[in-house]
């Protein structure tokens, strides 16, 4: 089988998703990672984790990458290089090529998957719905290729020792009437500490804490513990903190040690983005708050009374 | 200016999904409400054509069994008029055909300089219809906008990245998918209320487009099982009594993280 990876660039390396689903793809067959840009920086590490062909766009110049590497994608396999498994992922850039490919190839899609099996030619894909409550399994009909997206941490990244792998020049054909959605400037909202993805202790706070300058309490938190502040999408869309911060189906997924819930009643959509983590706290003052359903440890009571208490409590210990 | 936004009604997200044990599809029959991120899209248009001096907000949606309540919601907050595909024959239909549907919907009301959706809906969230439509229309696009301004016929759009924002410019005609809360949607009048229900909103079928519906069968796709999720342990709940901090200060002790 043959199967094909978007990969993405961050900060000169290939992104952690990019090696989650290069290592899952090679269990499956031989693996192809697909650039929007310049390959020469991650060629390398692509090749490491066991792509055995590297396509590059070359440079994209600002342009959006939906339509242009879609249509990249296309013009390779009008060539004749179809490949049986196309695996993105579940983010902005992964949504926007596959969802273009989709109607240039005239494929359904799969999103929001977890994981993926391949037997014979039969290729199935596994998508939690209700909050992860219930696992659907889905396998593709019709021809090849499928297009597959996967939620972030669905796979363990892990190297294969693989050589260099064969960089293949893919540029982006004319796109006609579709072109012309390009940026212009590209702004990063700081924050200090761990990455929230990546952080062993995650404190988030919600709709509960009541107002915006309470967020304070999840910031304090976070630092003492030398984790990382998140948010709830309720809090987030009221502006009280920026979406970088957000935790849930649309925004990211954490699997931490620690999770502290404050003020965060559970959504569904919360729910999906921090329900893998090791160990989950939280405090909420409604008894029938979903959270405490996935709760370690759960707390029934008002979080401007506990935290304050716990943050003291914690300081005191030095 | 004109302005076709996509609207789904949806069953009430605060109802308990449920899938049909029949066919394993998620059930949509019940009485539908406006995609409450869907406001945002009509609450945008409506601004982007106020501030263009003049225009129409129209709205195009695809449900079962002719149903309008979440439609006339969007219109009584201000769109002119609509179209709703409803068709037996589209139950089941994938995020691909749900694009196809929706594009020539847009078509029949003579296309538009902007066509707003939400970045996905809240109970399927495939999230990928707005670029699909845009790919069928033949038109750029620009997902996940989280600010919109239109300067002659050029959009300009600050696009949420997992890092921060883009700066991003776009020509029109063009179609955009808006993050909810991005903008305020206003609460419908009682005016608004009482005008909706004279718009015009037209029922046409997938045929009536030239569209081929394939719903279920022709989706590619097969639920092949659906199986319930190993559920996590349930752990120890206490009310606050005043001193429950300590019970959390032990916790992470004993996960030797403090």
């Amino acid at each position: 089988m043959n199967i094909w990876v978007f990969a993405q660039e961050s900060n000169g390396t290939a992104t952690s998703g990019t090696l989650e689903l290069l290592t899952k793809a090679r269990s499956l067959g031989t693996v192809s990672a697909f650039v929007g840009g310049d390959a020469s920086a991650i060629a390398g590490v692509l090749g490491e984790y066991g792509a055995s062909t590297v396509y590059a766009t070359g440079d994209l110049g600002g342009a959006l990458p939906g339509a242009a590497v879609a249509s990249a994608m296309k013009a390779v396999i009008d060539g004749g290089t179809t490949p049986d498994l196309i695996m993105f992922p579940q983010n902005y850039e992964g949504r926007d090529v596959m969802a273009r490919l989709s109607v240039k190839l005239d494929r359904t899609v799969l999103t929001n998957n977890i994981d993926v099996t391949a037997d014979g030619g039969t290729v199935t894909v596994t998508t939690p719905v209700f909050g992860g409550n219930t696992l659907v399994s889905t396998s593709f009909s019709g021809s090849a290729p499928y297009l597959a997206a996967f939620r972030p941490k669905s796979f363990a990244a892990e190297s294969a020792g693989g050589g260099a792998p064969e960089v293949v020049s893919a540029p982006v054909p004319d796109l006609g009437s579709t072109a012309g959605a390009t940026v212009t400037a590209v702004h990063v909202e700081e924050s200090t500490g761990p990455k929230l993805d990546e952080a062993d202790i995650v404190v988030a706070g919600g709709r509960g804490l009541g107002e915006a300058d309470k967020f304070t309490l999840v910031d304090d938190l976070a630092k003492l513990l030398k984790g990382a502040a998140g948010a709830s999408r309720a809090i987030v869309d009221a502006g009280w903190v920026p979406y970088s911060m957000q935790v849930g189906q649309t925004g990211k997924v954490v699997k931490p040690n620690v999770y502290i819930a404050a003020g965060i009643s559970g959504a569904t959509q919360h729910m999906v983005g921090m329900k893998g983590s090791k160990n989950i706290i939280a405090i909420n003052k409604d008894a029938e708050a979903p959270i405490f359903g996935v709760a370690d440890l759960g707390i029934i009571g008002d979080v401007h009374k506990v935290m304050p208490k716990l943050i003291e409590a914690l300081k005191a210990r030095g | 200016m004109k302005v076709i936004v996509c609207v789904k009604q949806i069953p009430d997200p605060a109802l308990p999904g449920e899938l049909d044990p029949s066919t394993n599809q998620l059930k949509r029959d019940g009485k539908l409400i406006l995609d409450e991120s869907d406001s945002y899209g009509v609450e945008m248009a409506l601004q982007l054509v106020d501030a263009a001096g003049g225009g129409e907000v129209a709205l195009v949606s695809m449900a079962p069994n002719d149903e309008v309540s979440g439609m006339r919601t969007a219109l009584a907050m201000g769109a002119a008029q609509g179209v709703l595909v409803s068709d037996p024959a589209l139950a089941g239909s994938d995020a691909l055909t749900t694009a196809k549907i929706l594009a020539a919907a847009v078509q029949r009301l003579g296309g538009a300089d902007l066509v707003i959706a939400g970045t996905e809906s809240s109970d399927g969230y495939t999230g990928t219809v707005p670029e699909q439509m845009a790919e069928v229309l033949g038109l750029p696009s620009v997902t996940f906008a989280k600010k919109v301004t239109v300067d002659g016929s050029t959009l300009k759009v600050d696009r949420q990245t997992e890092a921060g924002y883009d700066e991003v410019t776009c020509p029109m005609p063009a179609v955009i998918s808006v993050t909810a809360g991005v903008v305020e949607p206003r609460y419908p009048s009682f005016k608004g209320i009482m005008a909706a229900k004279s718009k015009p909103v037209e029922t046409v079928t997938a045929g009536d487009l030239g569209v081929t519906p394939v719903g279920w069968a022709g989706s590619g796709q097969t639920v092949a099982a659906v199986a319930q999720a190993p559920a996590r342990e349930a752990g120890t709940v206490i009310e606050d009594d005043g001193e429950t901090y300590a019970k959390i200060v032990e916790f992470l002790e004993g996960l030797k993280v403090i």
